[in-house]
């Protein structure tokens, strides 16, 4: 059972659970730990692995939203996060899943095109946020975002759904492909 | 004093910081704690400067007390150069014999004179039998250039020697003759590594850099680390793949040890090989004459770069051979052909 599923689990009492995935270990920790300083409501549990699939753990808490990080300076990065989206159920990808892509303000380190993280995202109607990880007033910005964002995945935000949500986010910018 | 000779004391006088001029001109040993006393170091460095040099005129410096000077500034300031890594050895069969450093400095200095009339060597002892020696090269009808010398430091109880890059290379054969003659080896080569940072070097030659030092609490630091790790960690951060991350902290480990790593600055590779490719009837596959192709790795640390590599999650480990090999084989330049 490696693959992912979204309702294959209980949700915690007031538990909101999010998985990160990216190799580039210490930005994953410095966004989580800026996230836990966020006010939030709920009780918040965050997993951060390097790839999927994960190790099986039968302790492990329903995950209401995965994030894939990828660094826009390195292939490496993208490479790992196409083979972990393999491991996911497609049920998930009804506004469950995000892309976080870093890096893209430093043009001459990017090895990776914004297009390529752009096509990824729309190839699986998931929404993609550009950010920078790497300083801290940015970071708790994605941060915060992401609590809101997990919040309403979780259902801990009455007369907002997850669907909702993806659907708010697409803009004119990264229309549906079936809206061009 | 010579005019030359005092531009000279100058020059070399005006390249040296004035936070380390004190510890330099007492390392030189040439003016007395007196005399150092009674100049006034609180004064410009132009003036300061001008003092010192009527100083050493005073006391009949010559241009050989000036490359001394030069080669103590050198010593002080050695990752200013990029120094060369030669390695000599004795033919087969031969014996070895007593190194005899006065024996060794002027046979080095007859063999340089026979072959080019002006040529001012000069030698400074140095700690662990090494002998810091400066050469500056004239011609046949010109005085040796003191400002483009040559810096060559020899360890006696080894086959080594480190050389400073020589702007005039059509002598870097006659300074390994000489090397070779006057230590009673039989041939040299130069070896593929070169850095400014002459401990380093020698760190990696002697392999000397794989040494940790054993504590007394030697099993405390360790227990310290772990608990570091548990400290910084929320419990509500999970991390998935620990038993990933700890085996590839232990594959880091094992390939670079705990102890911190020798400094060079940049890695080449050349390569000469075929062009592989996973495509049919791919252009460059066909060609039949190698790619050549050059790879060069910056950093101001290299190998603790590399060594950050695996744990910061941009490679993976272990890391390719061709990059943890550097300071076990000595060296930095490689040439990658076609088995």
């Amino acid at each position: 059972m490696s693959v992912l599923r979204p309702l294959d689990k209980q949700p915690g009492l007031n538990t909101a659970t999010i998985l990160l995935v990216g190799t580039e270990d210490a930005l994953l920790q410095q966004l989580a730990d800026a996230m836990l300083k966020e006010d939030c409501a709920s009780e918040l549990k965050i997993h951060l692995a390097r790839s999927l699939p994960l190790p099986s753990d039968v302790n492990r808490p329903r995950i209401d939203l995965i994030m894939f990080v990828v660094n826009l300076h390195s292939k490496y990065s993208l490479q790992n996060v196409e083979e972990s989206l393999r491991h996911v159920d497609a049920t998930f990808f009804l506004g469950k899943v995000g892309f976080l892509a870093m890096g893209a303000g430093q043009e001459s380190h990017c090895s990776i095109h914004r297009n390529t993280v752009t096509k990824l995202a729309n190839t699986y109607r998931s929404p993609v946020f550009f950010c920078d990880l790497e300083r801290e007033g940015f970071r708790a910005t994605v941060a915060q975002r992401l609590v809101r964002m997990l919040q309403i995945c979780a259902g801990h935000v009455p007369g907002v759904s997850a669907l909702n949500l993806l659907s708010l986010l697409r803009n004119s910018e990264n229309p549906a492909p079936e809206d061009l | 004093m010579d005019e030359t000779v005092a531009e000279f004391f100058k020059r070399t006088i005006l390249k040296i910081p004035m936070t380390e001029m004190m510890t330099i001109l007492k390392a030189w040993d040439f003016l007395s704690e007196k005399q150092l006393q009674d100049v006034n170091f609180q004064q410009r460095k132009e003036s300061l400067v001008q003092d010192l040099v009527l100083l050493c005129e005073k006391k009949r410096a010559s241009v050989h007390d000036a490359a001394l000077l030069d080669i103590v500034y050198t010593q002080f300031h050695r990752h200013r150069k990029v120094w060369d890594v030669f390695q000599m050895s004795k033919g087969p069969g031969e014996d070895i014999d007593l190194f005899d450093m006065e024996q060794f400095k002027s046979s080095f200095k007859k063999i340089l004179q026979r072959a080019l009339k002006n040529v001012m060597v000069s030698f400074r002892d140095a700690e662990e039998n090494a002998v810091w020696i400066r050469i500056a090269w004239g011609t046949q009808y010109r005085k040796p250039n003191q400002y483009k010398p040559v810096y060559v430091v020899y360890y006696s109880q080894t086959p080594y020697a480190f050389t400073s890059s020589c702007p005039l290379r059509s002598n870097i054969p006659l300074l390994g003759q000489a090397l070779t003659v006057a230590s009673n080896h039989h041939k040299i080569v130069k070896m593929d590594l070169r850095s400014r940072y002459l401990d380093s070097l020698k760190a990696i030659v002697f392999k000397q850099y794989n040494q940790t030092f054993e504590t007394y609490n030697s099993t405390t630091p360790l227990q310290e680390k772990s608990l570091e790790l548990d400290i910084h960690m929320d419990s509500r951060i999970i991390h998935e793949n620990r038993i990933e991350k700890e085996r590839v902290q232990r594959v880091t480990q094992e390939t670079f040890g705990d102890y911190s790593q020798p400094r060079l600055e940049f890695a080449q590779y050349k390569l000469e090989t075929k062009f592989k490719s996973d495509f049919n009837g791919d252009i460059l596959a066909e060609r039949k004459e190698p790619l050549r192709c050059l790879i060069k790795f910056s950093s101001p640390h290299l190998l603790e770069a590399l060594k950050s590599l695996a744990p910061a999650g941009i490679a993976d480990a272990p890391l390719s051979p061709l990059l943890t090999c550097i300071p076990n084989k000595g060296m930095n330049y490689f040439k990658i052909k076609d088995k």
